[in-house]
């Protein structure tokens, strides 16, 4: 992260700098090193949002959504996905995380938009499953890191029905 | 009722009999695996069962106004539920062109006054009327058009807002289809003053597992602790009072339908408070359950206010009323394997931050990314897999069957619904009746 470290000024980040912190990102998800993964996210008022897959355009607070995270639930998340009783993601899946079609800014409000498409493998118990989307974020610049202070992540699959659940984080 | 009673044509259909076995001298209700795991069994379900019984389709809130349309399957087939543009009625149709078969209602939702097939451009508006047909010289005069519109489902009717089909035309009506059931729809939809509507966003997720472990997991207590362990400390993390657990009765409503009314740590949004819910609401919630005690009196508000309860309505359609209103039906695609369709229901007039705290108490807990719904997958999924291992026939639903009334982590609900199916598919024995 030595780009982030360079320059705090979000304007004069590149997206190969941007890119290297999602890759980042998906390392950690990849590796279920999750108490790593939380410390990605700002300190405060973060929101990490999953629209149901029929509604990519819902919005949390009047919509149903599969996820709707503030920073408790996050973390009840993770502890749920570290302890031995999330039984559907116990033993861990296996997955893979993959970005592409990252596209960067303008900066607004001090925070950096990114949108990224993602395809997230999961393979457990012999079945395969892929989520397939696209993720909104918007990053701030904490000290010397860039952070996660927002993430939506939109399926495209038109029904989770294939994949079965998601029990991951994306 | 035992294989027999049926008649010899049916003998053999069913490799063996009985595959509900009850015996109240001996504490014996036991389901043979072959229930979860036959072909067999799975196509005499969708004649004996599917084809048979009241399923519900929609509520009428998604299709508010003329013109309004949702398209869906039912029973595993594709129909759509639309507003009659000029009569206000809701309509259901089979999702077929009388023409030549392609699916009419190719939108998942929407608005429309004509439904025009694509294929050879026949259209009809909606109330199911054929209205276009092109070249319709070229059939002359002796065609008879108006028996080629939509062909709508046998029966169709709605209780409370909640509609139902079904493809037999001689079933009862549907009020005495849901027989005590009736009763736990009310409270819901009384605690909301009448008014409940569909939330936008709908659960589509899929099981690798029969569709009958869904029945059974949507009103099994006995589950609820070990299994959703997360869930509950998610909640002591929000500093919940666990200590008075998860206590209440269970029992059967007829025609297999059946309920677990109960309270537990969780909160209600009308009107139980809870830490989940924030300090700031303690006051909303309060003020909503005295306008329950107002309305109905606090022997039945708090049944409302302070119950929660799952509710079977067989054979696949399960409302749960605890920390937000989910409505979940599901259908077999094979023995092994179901698609499920969740939605949430809520008060139509609700205020905005009331909504907002039952939104995340629904998300924290319910949908294929909560921190309990996966689990139940996993369950069932792992109890169908264990059926694959062989060694063991039977399972065990005896739970409080000699019990003067049985609790929410007793068994005898799920009884209910199993002596309903054993009923329909000529599949049960029982030792004596109580």
């Amino acid at each position: 992260m030595t780009a982030t470290v360079r320059s705090l000024n979000l304007t004069t980040l590149t997206r190969a700098d941007v890119e290297d912190f999602l890759y980042r990102e998906a390392a950690l998800l990849d590796d279920w090193d999750l108490d790593t993964w939380l410390t990605l996210w700002a300190p405060h008022g973060v929101r990490y949002v999953v629209p149901c897959n029929d509604t990519p355009d819902g919005d949390p607070d009047s919509d149903l959504v599969l996820i709707d995270d503030d920073e408790q639930l996050l973390r009840a998340r993770v502890e749920r996905l570290n302890s031995r009783k999330a039984h559907r993601e116990f033993p861990h899946s296996r997955t893979n995380h993959q970005i592409h079609n990252v596209v960067v800014g303008p900066v607004e409000a001090d925070q950096l938009p990114v949108a990224a498409s993602f395809t997230v493998w999961r393979f457990r118990n012999g079945k395969a499953a892929a989520f397939v989307g696209r993720h909104r974020y918007r990053l701030v610049g904490d000290g010397n890191e860039l952070r996660i202070q927002f993430k939506r992540s939109v399926l495209d699959m038109t029904e989770m029905r294939p994949a079965g659940d998601m029990a991951i984080i994306l | 009722m035992t294989l027999l009673e049926h008649g010899p044509e049916q003998v053999g259909l069913l490799s063996r009999s009985p595959l509900v076995d009850e015996d109240f001298d001996q504490h014996r209700f036991r389901i043979h695996r072959e229930t979860m795991t036959s072909p067999i069994v799975l196509a005499e379900e969708m004649a004996r069962i599917f084809d048979r019984c009241w399923l519900y389709v929609g509520h009428e809130s998604e299709v508010r106004n003329p013109g309004d349309y949702v398209r869906r399957p039912v029973g595993g087939r594709p129909v759509f539920m639309v507003r009659g543009a000029k009569s206000g009625q809701m309509h259901v149709f089979h999702n077929t062109c009388p023409h030549r078969g392609a699916v009419v209602c190719r939108h998942k939702s929407g608005n429309s006054k004509v439904f025009q097939c694509f294929y050879h451009a026949w259209s009809f508006d909606s109330e199911g009327a054929l209205v276009g047909v092109p070249g319709r010289e070229a059939y002359g005069s002796r065609l008879d058009f108006d028996a080629l519109g939509l062909r709508p489902v046998a029966r169709i009717e709605s209780y409370r807002g909640f509609v139902f089909a079904c493809f037999d035309p001689g079933v009862p009506d549907l009020v005495s289809y849901l027989a005590g059931a009736r009763e736990h729809l009310d409270l819901i939809v009384d605690s909301a003053d009448g008014a409940m509507e569909v939330v936008k966003g709908t659960n589509e997720y899929g099981i690798d597992a029969n569709w009958k472990l869904l029945a059974e997991n949507s009103l099994d207590g006995y589950h609820a602790v070990p299994t959703h362990d997360t869930y509950f400390k998610y909640l002591v993390g929000l500093g919940t009072d666990v200590s008075g657990g998860v206590t209440g009765v269970g029992r059967g409503l007829g025609n297999g339908h059946a309920v677990i009314e109960y309270t537990a740590p969780m909160g209600r949004p009308i009107a139980k408070w809870a830490p989940q819910f924030g300090e700031q609401a303690k006051e909303d919630i309060a003020k909503l359950r005295v306008e329950l005690v107002a309305r109905y009196g606090e022997q039945r508000a708090a049944r409302m206010a302070d119950h929660n309860r799952n509710l079977l309505i067989y054979p696949n359609l399960v409302i749960n009323d605890i920390m937000a209103v989910t409505v979940r039906t599901f259908m077999p695609l094979a023995p092994d394997r179901m698609d499920v369709t969740a939605w949430q229901l809520a008060p139509g007039d609700e205020e905005p931050q009331l909504r907002k705290r039952r939104l995340d108490a629904f998300v924290s807990f319910f949908g294929p990314a909560g921190l309990a719904t996966p689990d139940d997958s996993e369950a069932l999924e792992s109890c169908q897999l264990g059926y694959t291992s062989g060694g063991v026939e039977w399972n065990d639903l005896s739970r409080g069957m000699t019990r003067e009334t049985n609790s929410s982590i007793d068994e005898e609900h799920l009884r209910a619904f199993w002596r309903q199916w054993a009923d329909q598919m000529g599949a049960g024995g029982r030792e004596e009746s109580r």
